[in-house]
């Protein structure tokens, strides 16, 4: 740690103003302050200092997040070689290994074309650099299907770090969620690579790892896909090969999905330290499962004759991205609502939309991602009512009391 | 007011960038999200609307002095509409494919907010000659506008140029896919907030 210190205390004074590399200011700023935390303090005013800045907070969520990733990586092996009929006679390290190389590209990418941005940005313009980018640059890879081509990705991701956040002012301006924007511009932009039957398991080896031919009877398809796609009135779930696929898989996580968002225990595990560490609220978390099996339950017993309504409705909940988008997303303090009462309503809507989009409109089998962008876009709304609701109850409150006197 | 005063070549020049109807007032955008999915239907719609602003602003420019002020919207809007309907009558004799691509909103041109705002603004106030060359300025401001959407979004959406295709087949063997997303409107909207996002950044250096 200290020889760390000195390295940056001997390099600074070549980054400083009237150094020989100062254009590149900010960018050893930024390493600096993401190492160390800052030992200037403000000079004017009353502030409230805490050591749990921005960068902690980012931190905190990358690394609750690595529980899903890790098992998504494992996942993506695991519906491979399900898929080609190798399952049985492969170890478990072949398999994570292929899905280590398989989901790294994707990763890769979505850092090095966002946080390029954002460094180019930061410099261009003189400014800090801002941290914004490390929590959407993990999340990114994990909300895509595998099979989504990394130049894509790359394209996705400079949209929607350019025009859903560096144009509103960047990291804690933007209205909307960087990563679910990324995600939104691959599903409307690229559909063929981002829904369907064909996008959610690999089929090719990677560096000749896991080759094989596809068994026959494969089927691609996510749960709720099949669910939509249902003709029957109580859909059949099946795995990669036509197996039935229970309950307990979905828990697990091995079935079929974007990267990350298919184990319920991984992403339990990354709510787990988020709510520990206070880093997200446990309102919203809590209301979007609220609202969202509330909604489900409501169509069980309504009796709407469709395969999506009558999915129970827990397993809506542990389906597709309803709990990743839940814990990881619904939760982004910058895009979700900031009032104590807000969230309650905030997270209420966003499980609810997700459910109603499912459900009412057969075109996407997932509704979270829309959910989430469309409340963020209501947060503000919720906040300035739930705010002047208080302003005109202590209003009232404080005319009764000078009335009486 | 000589042909090629100082006046007039201002009426033309400053619609076309300084000014431009689309990218500066923000006028006319519900047509430019509409039919700049491709090149073709948007060069006609400039072009259409190029005429009927020029003729328009010259009619109105003859008649300022006779029209009573208080109908005189009435007024503009018979010129208008007079003018749009033969614009679409032609249209449909001799580019019957275009203007199905163009559907409505060759009659929507009456409803533009540039020609109304031309109108009022300039041709009730000045003389013919250079209410047409404000016409055609603010005409071809707006085709710019509507080429340059369109330009990007056949060429990123469907992979073609006045529907030929222009992007080889050997792109889409390697894997280039066309994107979905350019063919609908809110990418309209997206590039012309680039447009003006280039334009002030060029203004702003100007200055």
């Amino acid at each position: 740690m200290n020889a760390l210190r000195k390295l940056l205390d001997k390099m600074k004074p070549t980054f400083s103003e009237g150094g020989r590399l100062s254009m590149f200011r900010s960018v050893f700023d930024g390493f600096e302050t993401f190492l160390f935390v800052p030992n200037s303090t403000s000079r004017s005013g009353a502030h409230i200092h805490d050591a749990n800045d921005s960068k902690r907070i980012m931190i905190m969520v990358v690394i609750a997040l690595i529980p899903a990733m890790l098992f998504g990586m494992y996942n993506v092996g695991y519906q491979h070689f399900l898929a080609v009929g190798r399952l049985a006679e492969t170890g478990f390290w072949p398999v994570f290994w292929y899905g280590f190389l398989a989901v790294l590209p994707k990763l890769i990418v979505s850092y090095l074309v966002g946080l390029g941005i954002e460094f180019t940005v930061a410099q261009w313009k003189g400014e800090e650099i801002h941290e914004g980018f490390l929590v959407s640059g993990i999340l990114i890879p994990l909300i895509v299907p595998i099979e989504c081509p990394l130049w894509i990705l790359a394209v996705a991701t400079a949209f929607a770090v350019v025009f859903a956040k560096e144009i509103l002012g960047g990291t804690g301006m933007n209205v909307f969620n960087v990563a679910l924007i990324t995600r939104a511009f691959l599903f409307f932009a690229y559909p063929t690579k981002m829904s369907g039957d064909q996008v959610w398991i690999r089929q090719d080896d990677v560096l000749g790892i896991g080759e094989g031919q596809l068994v026959d009877g494969f089927t691609g398809a996510t749960p709720l896909g099949q669910v939509a796609a249902s003709t029957e009135p109580v859909a059949q779930i099946t795995n990669a090969v036509g197996e039935p696929s229970s309950v307990l898989d979905a828990v697990v996580g091995l079935i079929p999905g974007s990267i990350g968002e298919t184990s319920v225990i991984a992403i339990a595990l990354g709510a787990l330290l988020l709510l520990v560490t206070r880093v997200a609220s446990w309102k919203t978390m809590l209301s979007v499962f609220v609202g969202g099996g509330l909604t489900a339950f409501l169509f069980n017993v309504g009796g709407m004759e469709s395969p999506v309504a009558q999915l129970p409705w827990y397993d809506h909940l542990i389906y597709g991205g309803f709990a990743f988008g839940a814990v990881f997303m619904a939760t982004d303090p910058v895009t979700s609502a900031r009032t104590e009462t807000g969230k309650w309503i905030y997270g209420f809507m966003v499980g609810m939309m997700a459910i109603l989009i499912r459900v009412l409109y057969p075109g996407y089998a997932e509704g979270m991602m829309l959910a989430i962008l469309l409340m963020n876009l209501f947060a503000p709304l919720i906040d300035y009512c739930v705010v002047q609701r208080n302003v005109s109850m202590r209003e009232k409150r404080a005319k009764s009391v000078n009335s009486k006197i | 007011m000589s042909l090629f005063s100082k006046q007039s070549k201002e009426a033309f020049l400053t619609p076309l960038f300084t000014n431009n109807p689309v990218s500066v007032q923000i006028l006319g955008i519900c047509s430019a999200l509409a039919v700049t999915a491709q090149l073709e239907p948007a060069l006609v719609m400039g072009i259409s609307v190029t005429i009927v602003v020029a003729l328009s602003n010259v009619i109105i420019s003859l008649l300022r002095n006779t029209i009573p002020m208080r109908i005189r919207i009435i007024v503009q809007l018979v010129v208008v509409a007079a003018l749009v309907t033969i614009v679409s009558q032609i249209l449909k004799a001799f580019a019957y494919d275009v203007s199905v691509m163009l559907s409505v909103y060759v009659g929507l041109i009456i409803t533009n907010c540039i020609l109304m705002g031309r109108l009022e603004a300039f041709a009730m106030s000045h003389g013919p000659w250079e209410s047409l060359l404000d016409g055609l300025g603010n005409g071809f401001g707006y085709a710019a506008i509507l080429v340059i959407v369109a330009f990007f979004r056949e060429l990123l959406g469907s992979g073609k140029l006045l529907g030929f295709e222009v992007i080889p087949q050997s792109f889409y063997e390697a894997g280039y896919m066309n994107c979905g997303l350019m063919l609908m409107p809110p990418m309209a909207l997206v590039l012309i907030g680039c447009i003006i996002w280039v334009q002030r950044a060029i203004e702003a250096k100007n200055e």
